[in-house]
């Protein structure tokens, strides 16, 4: 499909939404600005929001408060089949009485296309999606794969200016996935369209965003590219969902602008302090960690004593478990040219204190995890 | 499991007994309705064709079976439109007073035919429907409702709703949708509940015999007055002609549907 030039994506504009029912908020005050031709993922556990946001721009399901605006107009009130958007959804949602060519044709005799212009619209899409040979197979002839393909062609056949998609790999297996997330990522590449994904997997999420909003208890935690997320997370929610991390907790102690942490008698400093009254943690990425033998004198200002609880081999590193004197577990990824250390080891960890990241604690974050 | 010779032959013997007697009863019919005397012995004796001349020509036979026809279609088109419209009113309602109304509406093939009978006919002669088509309808109407609903039910039971949804976001409004995505899925449903109704309709005899009047007579109500009255050899001509017409019918409905799956598939 050529890029139709004509074609840039809408941009939506979420402000302060709500959506509850009886008592809960599935969405408590979202505000989310999705540029033109993004593509932009709602992260975020079940039960998050990020699910009731996308149906909320589809029209699927009413706002209780709020304004959303695509592409610069006020959508409320405006039902689902007159907003002109593409959704691509979990379970395919193939018409099963219609071959895969009018599946994707639907959309244009809805709108009134005249066979000839149909048929080379179909042509184009099924083509876009690498199913141009399937146009007269049954959805039924089909494996899951194929149709998420298929449904994904009958969602762009209409040039919608936004296209949104609630895990539309969450039913294929890993390497399916995959690959269909770098197809994905190409077709928003040559379409321009904007995207809005749906995922509860980070992985994915990285993979494919220009940008992701991280999504728990209705409200969003923060948006930004991946690398921002990953490096500057802004809660302790985000920190731990995004990436594997470590989180120390201990008895805090401020001395000018570092915070000390007093963990079962041991204590390691960063040098920074966070605002507010909340009592801060430590946030530290696997790659920032360092394991040491006791007594030997490796870079770190910080150490803190414990024993290794579980060594995995990664091939192209190691990735190592370490209980520490307070019961908690620190994860460590060590490059394979380190020294190695067996199961029950005394260890130190080390890191930088410019490396931990201090953000306020939050007990929830743990619960919404698991 | 391997069978043993025996027991396979063992096996057989007793399918192809119950096979007998199971559509031995229907099938006397063929024979009796060939009789060359008047008369409902078994085995016949001589052959004629009289009593399927008597069926045509007779206007008592023919004028019956031709109300009966039109009774039986109109209530099977107001039985399946209803029915359709209850099965998905109850469908999208709520849990609770969905299933309460789903039971009253099924109360007519569980209450005994004499009693809704008698109900009805103490109705129909204060409203003066004895023996008009409109009576005939909505009696059987009532009685043929419950299995279009059930039909209907059991196919929006495992239609998948979301397909509306998906209809809908790519543009389809309410009543394109069921157009185009949700009547072609549930066909199957409707049409056997049309099915359903039209037999309901065109061989009930228990109300029937209560509202019927010499004006309008209905196949089964002029069988039973025939049989009643004399032993007329006409009874088994209609009994016949009415097993080839539902086996052919029922027959080529399943070679249909048997078709399209495999074309599906």
């Amino acid at each position: 499909m050529n890029p139709r030039s004509d074609n840039r994506g809408a941009a939506i504009d979420l402000e302060t939404v709500s959506k509850a029912y009886g008592a809960f908020k599935a969405l408590d005050g979202v505000s989310l600005r999705i540029e033109p031709g993004e593509f932009m993922t709602l992260l975020g556990p079940s039960g998050s929001g990020k699910t009731t946001t996308l149906n909320v721009i589809a029209g699927f399901t009413d706002v209780t408060n709020g304004k959303l605006l695509v592409g610069g107009n006020s959508v409320v009130g405006v039902p689902a089949h007159k907003r002109n958007i593409g959704v691509v959804f979990q379970h395919y949602a193939l018409f099963p009485h219609m071959t895969v060519g009018r599946n994707v044709a639907y959309p244009l005799t809805l709108r009134g296309f005249d066979q000839a212009k149909r048929k080379a619209r179909v042509a184009e899409a099924l083509d876009m999606v690498k199913m141009g040979d399937f146009a007269h197979r049954y959805p039924s002839e089909l494996s899951g794969g194929q149709q998420q393909r298929v449904a994904l062609a009958r969602a762009i056949v209409f040039d919608p200016p936004l296209l949104l998609m609630d895990e539309p790999l969450g039913a294929l297996d890993k390497k399916l996935r995959e690959w269909l997330q770098l197809e994905i990522k190409r077709i928003h590449r040559e379409l321009g369209t904007t995207f809005v994904y749906v995922t509860h997997d980070q992985e994915e999420a990285l993979v494919l965003s220009d940008r992701i909003a991280v999504f728990n208890r209705g409200r969003i935690e923060q948006v930004g590219t991946g690398r921002q997320l990953y490096d500057e997370p802004a809660t302790l929610f985000v920190g731990r969902f995004i990436g594997d991390s470590t989180v120390l907790r201990g008895e805090a102690r401020h001395d000018g602008t570092s915070t000390a942490l007093s963990i079962a008698g041991e204590t390691v400093t960063a040098p920074r302090r966070i605002a507010g009254e909340a009592n801060p943690v430590m946030l530290l990425r696997p790659e920032k960690l360092a394991i040491c033998r006791p007594g030997s004198d490796a870079a770190g200002a910080n150490r803190l004593s414990g024993t290794i609880a579980e060594a995995i081999y990664l091939g192209s590193g190691s990735k190592y478990d370490v209980k520490l004197a307070d019961g908690s577990v620190a994860i460590v990824r060590s490059p394979l040219t380190g020294e190695s250390f067996g199961l029950g080891e005394k260890v130190e960890l080390c890191f930088d204190g410019t490396d931990a990241k201090l953000l306020a604690d939050d007990s929830t974050a743990d619960a919404t995890l698991t | 499991m391997e069978m043993k010779p025996l027991t396979r032959v063992i096996l057989g013997l007793v399918c192809l007994l119950v096979a007998i007697w199971l559509v031995a009863p229907t099938l006397v019919v063929v024979p009796m309705s060939f009789n060359g005397n008047k008369s409902l012995a078994f085995p016949p004796q001589g052959f004629s064709w009289q009593w399927y001349q008597n069926f045509v020509t007779n206007p008592e036979w023919s004028t019956s079976f031709l109300n009966s026809l039109k009774v039986a279609s109109i209530v099977a088109l107001l039985a399946t439109v209803l029915g359709t419209l209850a099965a998905f009113g109850l469908d999208r309602m709520k849990a609770r007073p969905a299933s309460l109304l789903r039971m009253l509406m099924l109360t007519p093939m569980v209450v005994p035919g004499v009693v809704l009978a008698i109900g009805i006919y103490a109705v129909y002669l204060d409203a003066q429907l004895v023996g008009t088509l409109a009576g005939f309808v909505l009696a059987h109407t009532i009685l043929a409702l419950p299995f279009v609903l059930i039909a209907v039910s059991a196919n929006l039971e495992v239609f998948d709703k979301r397909l509306e949804t998906a209809a809908a976001s790519v543009g389809a409004g309410a009543l394109t949708t069921f157009r185009t995505v949700t009547l072609p899925l549930i066909l199957p449903g409707i049409l056997s509940g049309l099915l359903f109704a039209f037999a309901t309709s065109f061989d009930e005899i228990i109300v029937s015999l209560f509202i019927t009047n010499p004006y309008l007579r209905t196949l089964p109500v002029q069988i039973f007055s025939s049989i009643t009255r004399d032993a007329d050899p006409t009874v088994a001509a209609v009994g016949t002609i009415l097993l080839c017409a539902t086996t052919i019918l029922i027959g080529g409905g399943m070679l249909l549907l048997g078709r399209e799956r495999k074309g599906r598939l």
